[in-house]
């Protein structure tokens, strides 16, 4: 018999708020533990929370973003559950009245465009960090309260690329949104993934197994593929699969029994009487959808319908916003869009990822690149001087042309030089040239490269060219 | 001892004005009643002498450089679960000693802008959850009236201490009744505000949406003048209403008509079992505001009956979540376990008591699964209902009259080992939290035992102006206010 799984992902993501979802605390990744504090993310008798709005503002634009109706009437519910996470020993969440309803996110799964559809978006608080010790554990409140979306996809994925390709989506657009940096070593998305295994043909689903908490792509890419194998060789082997939760464990690649069904969390959810229910205008919406930055994939059409980009440079430019972002600041100074591309895409990016730094960072400018580019196509100075141009200013800063000047890396077209330096390659090398007079024209490149490197790149290739075919033809 | 505690908010102000006393003179006086009689009453938890006296000595210089704040150099007693910054705030609760405020609550910062004296907190029912001041873990409190009777709760300190002559005024909190209940058993005057005109920010939560602070003072001038300092809107509380505060102390005239006025008596509140000389208190009450002018009407609430039900659902489920964060981790009591779930349960099970208990128990029972629709969803449906009834009820009327409770106080331990015969008092003030209006107590009568007997005028929301303004015709033309416990 054949077996078809289903998977359904929720995803945590951790919303880029100043301050936390319902106090006036600083939100600040890798601080002191336990400074950014107050009455209210601490659970002291008497506090009270209040909304941020910029999160509510953040989680619309995250529901518009993925194609969600958003909900003009959300209310706040009471989670109940101990554990020393949670200050208040209830999580302030949405439960029946969510922010954001439906959506949807479409991407190529191995070479198919797919839709995963989405259940809902809502707004919650974020648990405090726990720390064990041997012995203790310690408790860092700093990320208590902080604004953590919840986006629930229905059970519409059947694989491990399928999962992995909705959340590299969704990563994605939050970023391109400026909703949540998604930086998963600093838990800004965590995902908990339900998979369910039946066999193909069978209508009702088998029996949810839910894994939790997993940060990293890689991880919940083996728990899939583990927990698949391990229903379908239960339900194989005549035993049934048990409804509980599970955690994975990446040193034995294995998931593992946490909470079964019978243990299951009453959470007992109710209305928060502290909150009043959000109603957000529709003019206010209307504002926020009037704000949304364009999206990759529209983006990456446009640059290859219009710029005349290929498929591969476009996607690779739009893979994250900065770089985008940057690409089309620069296409402001310059027409040759496919000279800014490889610019980006090979010194860019190599020297960025051999430095560890982000392009916003990069000395070179899309205005200095632009200059480089024209500088390059005006055959001042060859491809190549132009790359060293680029790093000089990515190590140094500095401008362009002082930098070809203080280099002299300005190209060669004078007649004189080129004359000297021909000579010398053709009185050096009797080889390649008495086998070019012999009808191979394909030694002619080994002369010009002598030339090119006596000239240390300098010279005009086209002029040594037309200078050897001259020399050597008569 | 020139006898200042005596006085009132309005007769004090009116002295320092003049300058005839100091605010120092009236907090000694204070500070020598309370040594002298609350040895008996039992009202306070905890006093900060030096700390009452430099705010008074402060008050003093204020107004000696032209401050003429309302409440400026003016004793007033703290409900102990009202957080004042640097002190205690234990809740009558073991599960909270040890525990030291850190903030204010925004009527304590009101309090402080208006000039008042912050001068000690006051004894109540642990977690304000009891009407008799008997389920205090930390203090035992009697009536002033006569100490071997309840002065009422759960704000049984804030009331006693008025009564007895240890404080000018008082704050209190009131969730089904807990500020007008003590006062009519201790013979003084209640407010409950509207939900949402007072903030809430710094006081402990019983039942979130319920919970309402207010004043409780010796006349209804004072109360109004106190009142108005404690409401208005405040952005700490969500459910706190952006609404103008109006004038209540200085609108409300010397004129003792109720011309005009048409107050409506609900039937369904005059409930069988209520004691024949509370009722006979309350229609006397009644027929003298016809005396005064005031149409009586006969309006309907069907739908009190209810109340207790409704009330003890609401209440207890949001008291189960309010409850869950004293827990040990991070102030308070703290009894180690070999995990977080030992030390919880160690530690609530040594730090809540009985009636503690009951109520998270049963809160926690109405929100389970499966259980949540026939309890919880459904109480909330029949909340609507008892709200309809007031809204309806207003239409023909402008303010409702009632007694506060079937029984004047009676006698300590009479009740406590009995909690559902407790919680059917509050089914004459309950609704009015259910509903959201607001109501206040004044006194009307004693029983022929010597204990007082309030009456409830019951107003629609934010018609604060309304109930203070019979409350006060009644009381310039009664003589009840005035009569003093003899201790
Ligand atoms: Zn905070």
């Amino acid at each position: 018999m054949k077996y078809e799984a289903t998977i359904g992902l929720e995803t945590h993501v951790m919303q880029k708020t100043n301050t936390k979802m319902f106090c006036s605390c600083k939100c600040e990744y890798g601080a002191e533990p336990n400074i950014h504090v107050c009455p209210v993310c601490l659970g002291y008798p008497g506090a009270l929370p209040v909304m941020n709005e910029k999160a509510i503002e953040l989680c619309c634009k995250a529901g518009m973003l993925l194609g969600c109706e958003i909900n003009p009437y959300s209310k706040w519910d009471r989670k109940n559950y101990f554990y020393p996470d949670m200050a208040k020993n209830y999580q302030i969440t949405q439960a029946d009245e969510p922010l954001c309803l439906g959506g949807q996110v479409t991407v190529e799964v191995e070479g198919e465009m797919k839709t995963f559809t989405l259940e809902r978006i809502h707004q919650e608080e974020n648990a405090a960090k726990n720390t064990h010790i041997a012995g203790a554990s310690l408790v860092d409140y700093n990320r208590a309260g902080t604004a953590l979306m919840e986006i629930v996809s229905n059970p519409c994925m059947s694989s491990a690329a399928d999962a992995l390709a909705y959340m590299a989506a969704v990563k994605q657009i939050m970023q391109y949104g400026g909703i949540s940096n998604c930086d998963q070593e600093k838990g800004q998305m965590r995902s908990d993934v339900n998979v369910s295994v039946r066999p193909v043909g069978q209508k009702e689903l088998g029996s949810k197994v839910e894994i939790k908490n997993m940060n990293s792509f890689a991880f919940i890419k083996e728990a899939i593929e583990y927990e698949i194998d391990r229903q379908t060789a239960l339900i194989e082997s005549g035993g049934s699969v048990v409804q509980e939760t599970r955690g994975y464990d990446p040193d034995r690649g294995e998931t593992f029994t946490q909470r079964t069904k019978e243990n299951a969390h009453d959470y007992r959810y109710f209305p928060e009487p502290d909150l009043m229910p959000v109603k957000v205008a529709a003019e206010q919406l209307e504002q926020w959808r009037s704000e949304l930055p364009e999206m990759p994939a529209p983006r990456r059409d446009r640059y290859v319908a219009e710029l005349g980009l290929p498929e591969y440079d476009a996607g690779v430019l739009t893979a994250d916003k900065a770089t985008a972002d940057w690409f089309e600041r620069a296409m402001l100074h310059t027409k040759n869009a496919k000279a800014v591309s490889n610019f980006i895409m090979g010194e860019m990016m190599r020297l960025l990822s051999e430095q560890d730094m982000i392009i916003s960072e990069s000395k070179v400018t899309p205005e200095k690149l632009a200059e480089i580019i024209a500088l390059i196509d005006a055959k001042t100075i060859s491809t190549g001087a132009g790359k060293q141009v680029f790093e000089a200013i990515f190590n140094e800063g500095g401008e362009p042309k002082a930098i070809i000047e203080a280099k002299g890396l300005a190209q060669v077209s004078d007649d004189s030089a080129l004359d000297g330096w021909a000579d010398e390659a053709i009185a050096n090398n009797p080889k390649p040239v008495e086998e070019y007079k012999a009808g191979n024209a394909a030694s002619i490149n080994f002369l010009m490269g002598q030339v090119m490197k006596a000239s240390r790149g300098k010279a005009n290739p086209g002029a040594v060219m037309q200078m050897l075919k001259q020399k050597l033809d008569a | 001892m020139a006898d200042l505690h005596k006085l009132t908010i309005s007769e004090l102000t009116e002295q320092l004005a003049s300058g005839t006393c100091t605010s120092v003179d009236i907090v000694n006086d204070v500070l020598a009643s309370i040594d002298a009689t609350d040895g008996k009453v039992g009202a306070y938890l905890t006093i900060d002498r030096e700390d009452a006296l430099a705010q008074a000595k402060a008050a003093d210089e204020a107004r000696a450089a032209g401050s003429q704040l309302p409440m400026l150099g003016i004793p007033v007693a703290i409900k102990d679960l009202l957080n004042v910054k640097g002190q205690p705030c234990t809740c009558s609760s073991k599960i909270l000693e040890g525990y030291i405020a850190p903030y204010d609550a925004t009527v304590i910062a009101k309090l402080r802008e208006a000039g008042a004296v912050l001068l000690g907190r006051v004894n109540m029912d642990e977690f304000a959850m009891g009407s008799s001041t008997e389920n205090a873990a930390l203090g035992k409190t009697s009536n002033p009236w006569n100490l071997d009777h309840v002065p009422g709760g759960s704000s049984g300190g804030s009331a006693a201490c008025v009564a007895a002559d240890e404080a000018i005024a008082s704050l209190g909190s009131d969730t089904g009744g807990s500020i007008r209940q003590p006062a009519a058993f201790c013979g003084c005057v209640g407010v409950k505000p509207t939900y949402g005109r007072v903030s809430r920010y710094g006081l402990t939560a019983f039942a979130s949406s319920l919970d309402q602070i207010g004043p409780l003072t010796k006349t209804v001038k004072d109360s109004a003048i106190l009142l108005e300092v404690l409401c208005g809107h405040d952005k700490m509380d969500s459910s706190s209403i952006e609404m103008d505060v109006p004038a209540f102390a200085k609108n409300l005239s010397n004129g003792t008509s109720l011309a005009g006025m048409k107050l409506g008596l609900p039937k369904e509140y005059f409930v069988v079992g209520m004691d024949p000389e509370v009722e006979q208190s309350v229609r006397d009450a009644v027929e003298h505001c016809k005396s005064l002018g005031a149409e009586i009407i006969d309006v309907s609430l069907p739908n009190a009956k209810y109340a207790i039900a409704v009330y003890y659902i609401i209440a207890t489920a949001e008291a189960s979540a309010n409850l869950a964060r004293f827990d040990g981790i991070r102030y308070g009591m703290r009894i180690d376990g070999k995990d977080p779930i030992e030390l919880y349960g160690k530690t609530r099970a040594a730090g809540f008591g009985s009636e503690v208990k009951r109520r998270i128990i049963l809160g926690t029972y109405v929100l389970s699964s499966g259980y949540y629709d026939a309890y919880y969803l459904r109480a909330q449906k029949v909340r609507t209902l008892i709200r309809d009834d007031f809204t309806e009820a207003f239409k023909q009327c402008d303010a409702i009259l009632s007694p506060v409770t079937p029984t004047p106080a009676y006698k300590l331990g009479e009740k406590s080992d009995d909690p559902l015969k407790m919680y059917l008092d509050d089914i004459l003030t309950t609704p009015i939290n259910l509903a959201g209006n607001c109501a206040l107590s004044l006194p009307c009568g004693f029983a022929s035992n010597g204990m007082p007997i309030g009456l409830q005028i019951i107003g629609d929301a934010f018609q604060e102006e309304t109930i203070l303004k019979v409350g006060h015709a009644f009381e310039q033309t009664t003589e009840w206010h005035k009569k003093r416990p003899s201790l």
